[in-house]
């Protein structure tokens, strides 16, 4: 289960090359951009020498222009739109229910014994492999898409939540006491930003959980729009050009997610109250 | 009452709720297949699903799917880790590497792995080739970053201690840095197998072989047999959690908690 443990993975500390000191931004710019160049240089000799099929391997400039034509014409944003607000509404029922079962899980030993082994089983089978059931249980379509979503990066959430709490100093919660919170202080003002750095590592992890998920379901539930199932029925036609741009976009919206969502919120909260540098 | 029988007493009330609350759950779910009130192919009761599983087992076809998608992880697994474990070394040694590398991998690593199933189908076809290089490339980045960080993370006084005693750098990469490293380098298997049995799931659904766990769950769809859906759920999760405790857990005993670069996390 290491995908679930709270230690925060080297790819968050890491991604990214880390800025050097007395260097300057260009010599950065230039370094980060070299070994692209190097790549697409290697694409286009191969594209262009003709060693595979030109449908198969189209040359980059072609897959740009497949970029910028359907964009243009609103097909991708549409299936981005509808993508992300699967993605969002997968993600906030998990955050929901996860925050709130890792809570429980953490303050009484009760809840910790009922759902401990349910979410022991639950969570070494990989999420896709849920997907057929889901599939007959709920149908083709939306439904099925967001619940497996929400369904499968529940358990990182839950997981780190509940290793946050029981992670909150006991000294923290009794001087809280003895300076007379109530339970409602206490929860309020001590555990619930006590746990916070391990809680948002979840649902960081969560998040990436729930993008990968997102793209193999999409290409399985016959959904009408969504970048999974662009790249999917482009393979019908033999649009490499359009998959390879799909895919651009996949890797850019997951890049985002990650850089600005998660670090700006992190900044904001458990960085700004000292517990994280 | 003393410390420890008063921990065993907790534990033996946990022991007790866990499983008081396994039997809960699959006495509702019993309750609900047989209540008729969903279909009994979608709901099949466990009786069922322990029977197809067993007659699957005993007719050695669910062990020659096992044994495909084994062969599938492995193999990409072991491409993987020759692939990524050099370079995550290389990168932590030598600057240049890690310029050249660490943006590409930047700039891959979000892309998840079964956004390229549609791509690889096309190039390699229908078949075993797609779900190796999906479990390589699933697995590459979690072996590469984890080697990274290693490599970075090795103390060093200890690089310095050893030259200062006369190593070689043969002797200073065999007998420090691999050592130093090693907690990393489990940690990255680990991850690494975790993202390859998750890939090698979907890439078996999406670019359908006639084998594997991941086809038997999508094909038994076609004929709305939730019973042999269940069942290879079951395996796959067996299968999956025997890899993380058994195999990996007495990996880590026999290396680096024996050399003490880790402790035991419960003592």
């Amino acid at each position: 289960m290491a995908d679930l443990a709270p230690a925060s993975s080297p790819y968050v500390l890491t991604a990214g090359t880390a800025v050097r000191h007395g260097e300057s931004r260009w010599r950065i710019i230039a370094r980060n951009a070299f070994p692209f160049l190097v790549v697409a240089l290697a694409w286009e000799v191969t594209a262009h020498l003709g060693v595979f099929p030109r449908k198969l391997f189209p040359p980059l400039e072609e897959v740009a222009a497949a970029l910028v034509r359907l964009t243009a014409t609103g097909v991708l944003p549409h299936h981005l739109l509808d993508t992300l607000i699967r993605l969002l509404a997968g993600f906030a029922l998990a955050a929901a229910a996860g925050v709130a079962i890792g809570f429980a899980m953490g303050r009484s030993r009760r809840a910790e014994d009922v759902f401990l082994p349910l979410i022991s089983i639950g969570a070494p089978i990989p999420g896709l492999a849920y997907a057929p059931l889901f599939l007959l249980w709920f149908g083709l379509g939306n439904m099925t898409a967001v619940l497996l979503v929400a369904f499968v990066s529940a358990f990182p959430i839950v997981f780190n939540t509940w290793t946050g709490v029981k992670a909150v100093k006991e000294i923290w919660v009794r001087s809280a006491q003895a300076m007379g919170a109530d339970d409602r202080r206490l929860l309020h003002h001590v555990i619930l930003p006590g746990a916070l750095p391990y809680t948002l590592t979840g649902l960081r992890l969560g998040l990436a959980q729930a993008w990968r998920i997102l793209v193999g379901i999409e290409m399985l539930a016959a959904v009408p729009w969504g970048l999974g199932w662009m790249i999917f029925g482009a393979r019908e036609f033999l649009n490499t050009d359009v998959m390879l741009a799909g895919v651009a976009v996949i890797g850019a919206v997951g890049l985002a997610l990650e850089k600005l969502v998660f670090q700006k919120l992190e900044r904001y909260t458990v960085v700004r109250w000292g517990m994280m540098s | 009452m003393s410390a420890a029988s008063k921990g065993a007493m907790e534990r033996a009330t946990s022991a007790y709720r866990a499983g008081l609350t396994l039997l809960i759950a699959a006495a509702c779910y019993e309750t609900v297949a047989r209540s008729g009130v969903f279909p009994a192919a979608l709901l099949p009761t466990l009786p069922k699903v322990a029977s197809t599983l067993w007659t699957l087992l005993l007719d050695g076809s669910m062990l020659e799917h096992a044994g495909y998608t084994m062969y599938r992880v492995l193999f990409g697994l072991a491409l993987a880790v020759a692939v990524g474990l050099p370079l995550g070394i290389l990168m932590g040694r030598f600057r240049a590497v890690e310029n050249f590398v660490l943006p590409l991998a930047s700039a891959l690593m979000p892309i998840p792995s079964l956004a390229w199933v549609p791509v690889f189908i096309l190039w390699f076809g229908l078949g075993n080739t797609v779900a190796i290089l999906i479990v390589f490339y699933a697995a590459l980045f979690p072996m590469l970053l984890n080697a990274w960080s290693g490599v970075r993370a090795v103390n060093p006084l200890w690089l310095r201690a050893a030259g200062a005693m006369g190593a070689d750098e043969r002797a200073l990469f065999w007998k420090v840095i691999i050592p130093g490293t090693s907690p990393f380098i489990i940690t990255g298997l680990r991850q690494a197998f975790l993202r390859a049995w998750i890939a090698v799931v979907g890439a078996e659904m999406l670019a359908a072989s006639d084998w594997g766990l991941g086809w038997v769950i999508f094909d038994a769809k076609e004929f709305l047999n939730a019973d042999v859906m269940l069942a290879a759920l079951a395996v796959i999760g067996a299968i999956g959690f025997l890899f993380e405790r058994l195999v990996f857990g007495s990996l880590e005993r026999a290396t680096v908690m024996r050399w003490g670069m880790v402790r035991s996390a419960k003592g």
